[in-house]
């Protein structure tokens, strides 16, 4: 842990990115990667940070992407001789490529068990790094519709209730958008709200990202979907976010409990491990990201 | 053709060949681009296939599960990989595709090639080119902003009622191919001999019937190549279509429902499984069908001959 904080001139480095860094925090407090470098050159001019150089590559799940990319940002920023590259890809392109070695940590919504076989999952380490949040969001046209229960909601997404009027909304008929099935966002979905029931995506519409279902709900009248929670947050005024069985979708709620339709992200390293990758996923789960960053880009701390 | 070289010269001396000659760099360099691009295109078909086939050689799908209408990757015992659906939402798209985009090309490739004074000319080819040059997910992004909603708000009398459909990938597309099918016919009239054209003015007929009697006639073999040519990019292009056909796994049925394509489906799917299991393998496979239909669509092209060839 000591490793920077002997360095003087490292140090000073810290010191003076912080000095500029929080300058700028004052006038821009909500933005998070400036907000999350201050803190974390704040703290390292305390000997938190356990600065590695080395160059490393992480890829996968988009959803946690806006999270690793941020924390790479503030690690980088704070040991100036690291490189971190963070990509998409999804999540399955994050289990094969950490799992190949092409990538040193692997981004994943859902767990290598579930998509690799045994052998191979066996081989990779998970890193629980934090909780994230999706959110029902309807098209602005739907009015009287606020909050759906789990059952509403298996009746909207298995194409057994097709018209708004049935719970609660004006007579329209109700456009189902999907993620493709191996998306993680479904998947989720599909396990805690629907209890493993099968889409009917026979009369829906299917998109690819956060961002083409967030066009497509925006655009067509009757329209629902599921986005992350961070989307939501840049796209308030052109959805209708719903609660699920009357519990707002909040960070908050998220990280007592009774926001149900969360789960926790995973970064896999191949192998226990070491040098930067080991030193930048301890920083994920170290105070800064955990308590800084992730509430800032709304996703649930997974370290109590 | 080596032994140039050893002839004597005009002299009567015969000369060494020089270093240089007898590497002769510019035959190597040729040479062996054209083996890098045999051997590229080799292992990439090597590489596709293995991929694909594994759906049956290593995971043991079965092929009526395959060939089939129904696409449930992820069910369990019902698994099914139908690409029915995908295969038939290509091949829709395309050819409604090309039955919109041929008459306008070919009737853009007579104007430039016949009719156009020369300004006309010098304002509509570089036009074509720049056309050309638009990347395709420009054409997505205005079929989803502009398209669909007008296909929404102005149409949904005739059951457009979420414009996301069949008929406005066909457009996006159509517009996509434009450009390919009016260069190539435009270079079919232009290899036409102008004979041809003297002939039959000289006879007293007007310019539409010299084109309608004469020109199309010769020149469709070279149209239809043509065509073939627009087809096979309209059968590859993933990015501007799926963000307009609304990607509904189903047999396609009307123009003005949604329906999906072989490449959208991968593209949709394919960052999100991982390399060896079935779902993977099955959207190798549907590369393959991809390949086919690409592979079909050269041999048309070799059968109706080059533009220039069919006079």
């Amino acid at each position: 842990m000591s490793i920077i904080a002997t360095s003087q001139r490292v140090g000073a480095f810290v010191l003076a990115t912080a000095f500029v860094v929080g300058a700028c925090s004052s006038s821009a407090t909500t933005a998070p990667a400036a907000s999350a470098a201050a803190s974390a050159a704040g703290s390292a001019a305390a000997g938190a940070v356990n600065c590695v150089s080395g160059s490393i590559t992480a890829s996968g799940s988009t959803a946690l992407q806006p999270l690793v990319d941020a924390a790479a940002k503030a690690y980088q920023t704070a040991c100036p001789n690291a490189t971190i590259q963070v990509q998409g890809g999804g999540s399955g392109t994050g289990l094969t490529q950490v799992l190949q070695g092409a990538v040193q940590i692997g981004d994943s919504d859902v767990t290598a068990e579930s998509k690799l076989q045994p052998a191979d999952a066996a081989t990779l380490v998970d890193h629980q790094v934090a909780s994230q949040g999706w959110i029902m969001v309807n098209n602005p046209d739907v009015t009287g519709v606020t909050n759906l229960t789990t059952d509403q909601a298996t009746k909207i997404w298995t194409g057994v209730t097709t018209n708004w009027k049935d719970v609660g909304g004006p007579d329209l008929p109700i456009v189902l958008i999907l993620r493709p099935q191996s998306s993680g966002t479904r998947a989720t979905f599909k396990k805690i709200v629907l209890g493993g029931a099968t889409e009917a995506s026979g009369q829906a519409l299917t998109e690819d990202s956060n961002g083409a279902v967030v066009t497509a709900v925006e655009g067509t009248p009757g329209s629902t979907s599921v986005i992350g929670f961070a989307y939501y947050q840049q796209n308030k005024t052109g959805l209708t976010g719903l609660q699920l069985d009357g519990v707002d979708a909040t960070v908050a709620n998220m990280t007592n409990g009774t926001y149900k339709l969360q789960a926790v992200g995973h970064m896999y390293s191949k192998g226990q491990p070491t040098g930067l990758t080991a030193a930048f996923l301890d920083y994920m789960l170290g105070p800064d990201v955990q308590s800084t960053l992730i509430p800032s880009l709304f996703y649930a701390p997974v370290s109590k | 053709m080596t032994d140039l070289a050893l002839r004597p010269t005009s002299a009567g001396i015969r000369r060494a060949r020089t270093t240089w000659e007898r590497v002769d760099l510019p035959r190597r360099a040729t040479l062996s681009a054209a083996v890098l691009v045999v051997v590229l295109v080799a292992l990439l078909l090597f590489f596709i296939l293995s991929n694909g086939l594994a759906l049956f050689t290593a995971s043991h799908v079965a092929l009526s599960s395959v060939i089939n209408t129904s696409w449930n990757p992820d069910a369990g015992a019902q698994t099914t990989f139908g690409i029915l659906p995908f295969v038939a939402g290509t091949l829709g798209v395309m050819l409604v595709a090309a039955l919109i985009a041929t008459p306008l090309s070919i009737g853009l490739a007579l104007f430039m090639a016949e009719v156009a004074p020369n300004w006309a000319r010098s304002i509509t080819r570089p036009a074509m080119e720049v056309f050309v040059g638009i990347p395709s997910v420009v054409y997505g992004w205005l079929g989803i902003t502009v398209l669909v909603p007008y296909l929404r708000e102005n149409w949904a009398g005739i059951g457009f009622t979420l414009g996301f459909s069949w008929f406005a990938g066909s457009l996006v597309l159509a517009l996509m191919i434009l450009p390919t099918i009016t260069s190539v016919a435009y270079d079919v009239f232009l290899a036409i001999p102008a004979d041809l054209r003297g002939a039959s003015l000289a006879m007293g007929t007007t310019r539409w019937q010299t084109i309608r009697h004469i020109l199309l006639p010769a020149a469709k073999a070279g149209l239809a190549t043509a065509v073939v040519l627009g087809m096979m990019r309209a059968a590859g292009e993933a990015l501007a279509v799926q963000m307009v056909i609304g990607n509904r796994p189903v047999m396609p049925t009307s123009l003005t429902e949604p329906l999906t394509t072989l490449t959208s489906q991968i593209t949709l799917d394919m960052g999100n499984t991982v390399s060896g299991e079935p779902w993977n393998q099955a959207l190798w496979f549907m590369g393959c069908v991809l390949l086919l239909i690409s592979f079909l669509f050269v041999l048309l092209v070799r059968r109706f001959g080059r533009p220039g060839e069919m006079v």
